[in-house]
């Protein structure tokens, strides 16, 4: 429990500087340093049981069935880099404040701060990968927050955006790696994957898996070749590049080596990849570095460089080289963030980072001066400071590395590393801090106040006191970490300043030597560099996004060429070629016993057949394809009556007159007829695709129907169940208003959404280029009457009679084939009928239900019934009933059910109408407006309500 | 009578797939009518054939057909009017607005305006 809070602390916190920042900046810090405070303590409760060598665990089931638990571990290794996390956290914290000035925003500074504080701590307490993966990913994300927080200077967004990219792309690399191991060693937990190192080494998954873990540590540790964006990323504040890009993010892919070093290590791969990328980063960032002049990218370089070292140290595989790296990470972690934070001094005062422009200031700033140095100093590897100790462990394991079966190679690349190390230490110290003072600082100098150099001071205190005193102060914890981090093959020898004149020693003195003398021959050197190409990773890198978008951009415009119909053929080719490919051999008719072929049903077949071939062959003929695709639709209704369907017979019945309907307005002001435009070749293309898929449909359905059914069903709950548990003897109805409910209150909606859509669409016609096309509609001959009385007698009179039916149909569905859907499409066709003969205006100024009204008043109904069931502590939608006996109808049971049910056909009849009366208002639009009211008409007595959109109607029209 | 249904089926989808790849909205609109009718029986057929048992409890009854790809179908056709309405309102704008009744929104051949 304890360990989870650890990580999530800094999270839960992470809220609280924005909330605080108005009572001042003070209380913010205060507010981040406390939660940081609290999660050290938190750590430090664990600390003894960490040095007896024990692991702290903690585990919460997240999928059990999955095996997947969100499980934390604290071992010496991960207590080792928490505690690093949270005491430099707690003095980056101290520094930023002072740091930030009064326009920055603080508030999100801080919680910036905090969500990586948590993401870094959950890293190195994760058991499960994938946890792991997700707050590695956090850390990428905060970073490129924290990158980029001066959202005003394009290089931080740049740089943060390209740090996210490199770090992401890492990040993904990362979790297929880790699945891959995990799946080897059968279990996501760290701590068991760790146990395993056997098998997974001896798998064939073995090199795959080592490159793609490695690709991520090395994104994320800015390896060779991807140690470019490091130093893009220093265009954050200071504070961030101090902790973030020196003490702690860049870390987590050392730590990810370290952590799965009992796993990975100790095999040729491990040692060549490993190793050799480290030391081609130390060298070439050791040398990079010695030329920059802006003194954050110069301590960048030297980052990305000792980040190499201790690859290298992890690379070697060795027990030794191990410890030595955990102590370099320990010993770079105080001395890089107390350099980075001088820096920031630096420019916080004379407002300039050019080295070129500095120099003599250790006299007007003494206390920074003096703390860089030391810092400084401690980087070159100077006796008694902490850097020379853990730079003696290297040299040391450098000497006995044999390497191209040479051992001569690598101790000499090392030392010349060692060497670049000095000069550019040397060159921090020199050309920023010694010399006389100059006259020309853009900002006068002078020290900041104690907030500022106090953090400095504490971690140079640590760099002097673990320099001369490493045994008592450092060595348990590092043992401890090195233990952990090796499964027990570290040494056990304490750490010592004096070993006597060793080879180590000599070479560290040719070091200090060649470095000297490369800052002698600093101009030189700088005209000689100047003199030769240098890739610039900045613009390769941009080059390589603009390629790949470009690539990207093209292979989408090949296939989504705006050509509608060849996307749709590609669509439809690749269903069947997976329809094809899984299919094949799979599908066979069974053996189940058929029904046998019917006389009647034969014909029904011949002229669906033909019907349909008919509609292919003469669509071009859009009124003579609408009238047959309508007769296609009768036939299907019948084969519904015909296999025991009377409630889809009818609901195919009904939707097959609205959409007919619809589709006639529809075609109105469409143009009558398709040309024949389709080249042979492409028509035969589509015929050859067309037939495939009806071929395809035909043999899969074959197959079904011919086989029995391979589970059994749950049909038979439903029937056994439909009369005593849902009140209802149809039982498809009851499935629609009880069982499964939800599903159709789902689709009410929907179709309620669909007409609101349809609405939107067509209301917005009357605006724009649509009105102009409206108005100059080229008619088809108008019939000589447009409302004939026989049609208008004949739909008046059934009206009422329509109404009635659609009634009886609702109330009878629960019993008997009917129900909401089915009695509301039928009272939508009466009502339209209306429409259609007397037209849209007499039919909208006598009607007083707005149809949206009536959408929204369905789904609430239906809604609210669900909800009622609350109210006797039943889930949502549990239905009641009871009988009622009514004259003439007979029995009708009043159920719950049947409510709901009234949502249902009151949202189909909305639905419907608000369709249907609007595509017949776009056709009142294009009517010529004469004489229309026939003689049949008494002059409407409209409501108010109704009246007036229809007078805003005629205006409109009128100004059109 | 399997054959017949599955072989209706298969016509009915080879139309609406054949119209869906026209080159104007209106057969395109039908196409989508032909396809609805082809799903919808083929999701109905999944409940087997079955004659003269409606799911309809009635003591009398010899047995009744599956209920539950009835209920799903029942749905389905009612969303499918939806779906063609709304397609065929949005072809009706797009040809009002776009002057062409061509899935691409312009006459083919006809540069410009996309």
């Amino acid at each position: 429990m304890n360990l989870a809070l650890l990580a999530l602390l800094p999270f839960l916190g992470a809220v609280l500087p924005p909330l605080l920042i108005r009572s001042g900046r003070n209380t913010c810090a205060l507010a981040t340093g406390t939660v940081t405070a609290l999660a050290l303590s938190l750590l430090l409760v664990h600390a003894p049981a960490i040095f007896r060598g024990e692991v702290v665990r903690a585990s919460f089931s997240w999928l059990p069935q999955a095996g997947l638990e969100a499980s934390f571990f604290l071992d010496g290794f991960g207590f080792f880099f928490a505690f690093l996390i949270l005491a430099i956290g707690l003095l980056i914290i101290a520094y930023a404040r002072f740091y930030l000035s009064r326009e920055d925003p603080m508030g999100r500074f801080y919680s910036f701060l905090l969500l990586f504080q948590g993401a870094m701590v959950g890293i190195v307490v994760s058991d499960n990968v994938l946890l792991l993966v997700i707050f590695w990913e956090l850390t990428s994300l905060s970073s490129f927050l924290l990158i980029g927080y001066w959202r005003h200077l394009p290089e931080g967004r740049q740089g943060a955006r390209m740090a996210l990219v490199v770090t992401g792309m890492g990040g993904l690399a990362l979790l297929a790696g880790l699945l891959l191991m995990a799946e080897v060693a059968g279990s996501y937990e760290l701590t068991t994957i760790l146990e395993r190192g056997e098998a997974i080494r001896g798998s064939p998954l073995y090199l795959p898996i080592l490159l793609l873990v490695l690709l991520g540590a090395f994104t994320k540790s800015t390896q060779f070749p991807f140690h470019f964006w490091l130093p893009h990323a220093m265009a954050a504040p200071t504070p961030v590049s101090a902790y973030l890009h020196s003490a702690t993010m860049v870390k987590a892919g050392l730590f990810l080596m370290g952590r799965l070093w009992p796993v990975l290590a100790g095999t040729e791969a491990w040692f060549l990849i490993v190793s050799g990328t480290g030391l081609l980063t130390v060298l070439i960032a050791a040398w990079i570095a010695i030329f920059k002049d802006d003194l954050k990218a110069l301590l960048a370089f030297s980052t990305v460089s000792h980040l190499g070292l201790v690859t290298m140290l992890l690379g070697l595989g060795t027990g030794t080289a191990a410890l030595a790296a955990v102590f370099h990470i320990l010993n770079h972690a105080t001395f890089k963030a107390a350099l980075f934070m001088t820096a920031g001094i630096v420019d916080h005062e004379t407002h300039t980072r050019d080295a070129r422009r500095l120099g003599g200031l250790v006299h007007l700033m003494p206390v920074t001066g003096t703390l860089a140095i030391l810092a400084a100093l401690s980087m070159a590897g100077i006796p008694p400071l902490n850097g020379f100790l853990s730079k003696e462990l290297m040299l040391e394991e450098a000497l006995h590395t044999t390497w191209w079966e040479t051992g001569r190679l690598f101790p000499i690349l090392a030392v010349a590393a060692a060497a670049c190390s000095v000069a550019y230490s040397f060159r921090y110290i020199v050309h920023v801090f010694l010399g006389p003072p100059r006259e020309d600082y853009p900002h006068h100098p002078h020290d900041p106040p104690a907030g500022m150099w106090l953090p400095v001071a504490i971690l140079v205190a640590a760099v002097v006191v673990i320099g001369i005193l490493a045994e008592p102060v450092a060595g348990p914890l590092v043992r401890v970490a090195a233990g952990a981090l090796t499964a027990g093959a570290a040494p056990e020898t304490p750490l010592k300043l004096w070993h006597g004149v060793t080879p180590a020693l000599v070479a560290s003195a040719i070091a200090l030597l060649g470095g000297l003398v490369l800052l002698a021959a600093f101009a030189p050197l700088v005209r000689l560099r100047e003199a030769f190409w240098r890739p610039e990773a900045k613009r390769m890198f941009d080059a390589a996004i603009e390629a790949i978008a470009r690539a990207a951009r093209s292979a989408s415009a090949a296939i989504h060429d705006e050509r509608l119909q060849r996307m749709v053929a590609w669509a439809l080719v690749a269903i069947l070629a997976v329809g094809l490919v899984t299919g094949w051999g799979a599908i066979a008719p069974g053996e189940r016993p058929g029904l046998a072929p019917a006389p009647l049903g034969l014909l029904l077949w011949a002229a669906a057949i033909a019907a349909a071939l008919a509609v292919a062959a003469f669509h071009h003929e859009r009124l003579v394809a609408l009238i047959v695709t309508s007769v296609v639709g009768l036939i299907v209704s019948l084969t519904f009556v015909w296999f025991s369907a009377p409630d889809l017979a009818l609901t195919q019945l009904s939707v097959e007159i609205v959409t007919t309907v619809l589709l006639l307005l529809a075609l109105n002001y469409l143009p009558p007829g398709s040309p024949r435009e389709s080249a042979p070749v492409r028509r035969g293309r589509d015929v050859a695709i067309a037939a495939l898929a009806g071929l395809g449909v035909t043999v899969l359905l074959y197959a079904i129907l011919t086989s029995d059914f391979a589970l059994p069903t749950i049909s038979a709950y439903h029937l056994a169940e439909s009369k005593p548990g849902g009140g209802g003897t149809n039982v498809v109805n009851v499935i629609l208003v009880d069982f499964r409910g939800y599903d159709t209150l789902g689709e009410i909606i929907v179709l309620g959404i669909a007409a609101l859509a349809i609405f939107a669409v067509l209301d917005s016609t009357f605006r724009g280029a649509a009105v102009e096309r409206l108005r100059t509609w080229s008619h088809a001959p108008e019939a000589a009457d447009r409302h004939p009385m026989m049609l208008v007698v004949a739909t008046r009179v059934m009206l009422p009679l329509a109404l009635m039916v659609g009634v009886y149909i609702f109330l009878r569905g629960h019993n008997q084939p009917g129900g909401g859907f089915i009695a509301g499409l039928v009272v939508g066709v009466a009502l339209i009928v209306q429409y259609m003969a007397s037209g849209w205006a007499w039919a909208r100024a006598r009607t007083r239900v707005d149809y949206h009204a009536l959408i929204g008043f369905g789904v609430l109904v239906a809604t609210a019934t669900g909800v009622g069931s609350w109210l006797f502590d039943r889930p949502f939608l549990t239905s009641s009933y009871g009988y009622l006996h009514l004259p003439l109808v007979g029995e009708v049971e009043l159920a719950t059910a049947m409510l709901f049910d009234l949502g249902v056909f009151s949202t189909v009849v909305g639905v419907v109408m608000l369709v249907l009366a609007n595509m017949a208002r776009v056709a009142a639009r294009a009517e010529p407006q004469q004489g229309v009211p026939t003689a049949m008409d008494s002059v409407p007595t409209p409501s108010p309500r109704a009246a007036e959109p229809a007078a805003a109607d005629t205006r409109a029209v009128q100004e059109v | 009578m399997e054959l017949l249904v599955a072989s209706g089926v298969g016509v009915l989808t080879a139309v609406g797939v054949y119209l869906c790849l026209r080159g104007r909205t209106f057969p395109v609109v039908l196409g989508l009518s032909f396809l609805s009718y082809a799903v919808n029986l083929f999701l109905f057929a999944t409940g087997r054939l079955v004659v003269g048992r409606p799911p309809i409890i009635d003591p009398a009854a010899p047995g009744y057909t599956d209920p539950l790809p009835q209920a799903l179908v029942l749905t389905a056709i009612v969303i499918s009017f939806g779906m063609t309405a709304l397609v065929v309102v949005l072809a009706l704008r797009g040809f009002l607005e776009a002057g062409s009744d061509h899935v691409d929104g312009r006459e083919p051949g006809a540069e410009g305006r996309r």
